[in-house]
């Protein structure tokens, strides 16, 4: 039913399509977070690949800046219900990290961890095939640490609390296990173009 | 990892809610007050508000819980931002009979439950007092002997939202201090600021307070809510026992 003298400001056509169901454009490039902002040091960061506990392969700073790096142009869609359009992101594509390391996925399901603490639980098909990197520049800059730097994982197709800030390793995990969100009351997997913001969402 | 509880199912569903009341609190926010059939709430958590138009064109938008748990109308305290599309609605057009969609509560992270206890640093940047008012309002009713600090920040005296209720509290509270930073216009009490709060100023109203807090809650503007916690950070604090809520985007 519709609400009484609401008469809502459409966004044009072009932008219309791209905006997934209760989403809004944003202009700015919003900040949220479930704490302070860490400060990670460059020299001091790694990123590692562990199946469970068990290290698989591990990178330092510099290391790392010698994988083969991607760029990606995407929408991102936080499930705050801003969206930002045509975002421009560099780094190392999921497939190349198992690449350089020689793994195969050894499970179906994996949790990206962050120094501060945080989690979130991703399918890893969603992070291979050219689908998500660990994103170290923004707009052609080195990402600021308020956004996630030095990196973050980038899984745009996602809602973006998937895209982990301040990452810090991918853990291959049995089964799907809940994230910090997701033991939040926020969505498992979280299509925004399903609208699967929360726990009970179809 | 704290003890979460779980979801549940009927968060995810719209469901309407009859705006009883509008009361506009400061030049730039109004409380809606709503009598809403949602699951109990917790203190610091949001609900998802939908508008939608006579063609079917829907606008969501997230609004913190400023009423406490277990309070018969659920308060959300509303900023009007003027190109924004949600707000101007809920501000000029909205009326008390008026229904509109909610859908929640939401939120597990920056939340407070009377056992959580104190001692309690809050700290809030303009409209970002909504959620820090619920735990108020919640602590006073569950857990009034928890000590708190509620560190506010404001452009002016006027643009306090709650402001009245909150020195009405403080003076009836031996366990509650408010202190109050207005940045661009004069305090009204001599042991208030006309400063933003940097780190220096928080230190000196932390040290005065003479507690050390349990838990640190802070809202507000994202530079603000960046600001206050890099300050903290800075002066020692753990990072594990602050929780942020940052307002961003229309």
């Amino acid at each position: 039913m519709p609400t009484r003298g609401f008469a809502g400001r459409r966004p044009t056509d072009d932008v219309a399509r791209r905006l997934p169901p209760g989403q809004h454009l944003e202009l700015d490039f919003p900040v949220l977070s479930l704490g302070p902002t860490p400060q990670v040091e460059r020299a001091a960061w790694t990123f590692t690949i562990n199946h469970g506990p068990r290290p698989l392969a591990r990178w330092s700073w510099e290391e790392f800046g010698t994988l083969p790096r991607t760029s990606f142009k995407a929408d991102i869609h936080c499930v705050t219900k801003w969206s930002k359009l045509d975002t421009r992101w560099e780094g190392v594509t999921i497939d190349d990290l198992l690449a350089a390391a020689k793994i195969a996925p050894p499970t179906e399901y994996l949790l990206a961890q962050s120094h501060d603490g945080y989690d979130t639980n991703l399918p890893v098909k969603d992070l291979v095939g050219g689908q998500a990197m660990i994103a170290t520049h923004f707009g052609g800059e080195p990402l600021a640490a308020e956004h996630g730097g030095p990196a973050r994982l980038l899984v745009p197709h996602l809602y973006f609390w998937k895209s982990a800030k301040w990452v810090k390793g991918l853990r291959f995990t049995e089964r799907d296990e809940a994230g910090f969100w997701e033991l939040r009351g926020y969505h498992m997997y979280g299509d925004p173009w399903k609208e699967q913001r929360y726990t009970g969402d179809p | 990892m704290t003890a979460v509880s779980p979801p549940l199912a009927s968060q995810s569903a719209w469901q309407d809610a009859v705006i009883e009341r509008v009361v506009h609190r400061t030049p730039r926010v109004a409380s809606l007050f709503l009598r809403a059939s949602l699951a109990a709430h917790e203190a610091g958590q949001h609900v998802d508000v939908r508008l939608t138009a006579p063609d079917g064109y829907q606008a969501q938008r997230s609004y913190s819980i400023a009423s406490a748990p277990g309070d018969p109308l659920l308060e959300l305290a509303v900023e009007r931002l003027d190109d924004g599309e949600v707000s101007p609605y809920l501000h000029d057009v909205a009326q008390p009979g008026d229904t509109i969609e909610l859908r929640g509560p939401i939120g597990g992270h920056f939340i407070w439950r009377g056992d959580d206890g104190g001692p309690l640093l809050l700290v809030a940047g303009g409209s970002g007092i909504a959620p820090l008012m619920a735990i108020l309002r919640h602590r006073a009713r569950v857990a009034p002997a928890t000590e708190a600090l509620l560190a506010y920040s404001a452009r002016t005296w006027e643009e306090l939202v709650f402001r009245d209720e909150l020195l009405t509290d403080e003076a009836s509270d031996p366990h509650l201090r408010v202190a109050i930073a207005t940045t661009r216009g004069p305090r009204h009490r001599p042991t208030d600021v006309e400063h933003r709060f940097d780190r220096e100023l928080l230190r000196t109203i932390v040290a005065q307070w003479n507690q050390a807090p349990k838990r640190v809650y802070i809202c507000g503007a994202t530079a603000f809510v960046e600001a206050v916690a890099n300050a903290f950070v800075a002066e020692g604090m753990s990072p594990a026992i602050i929780r942020t809520e940052r307002y961003g985007g229309a």
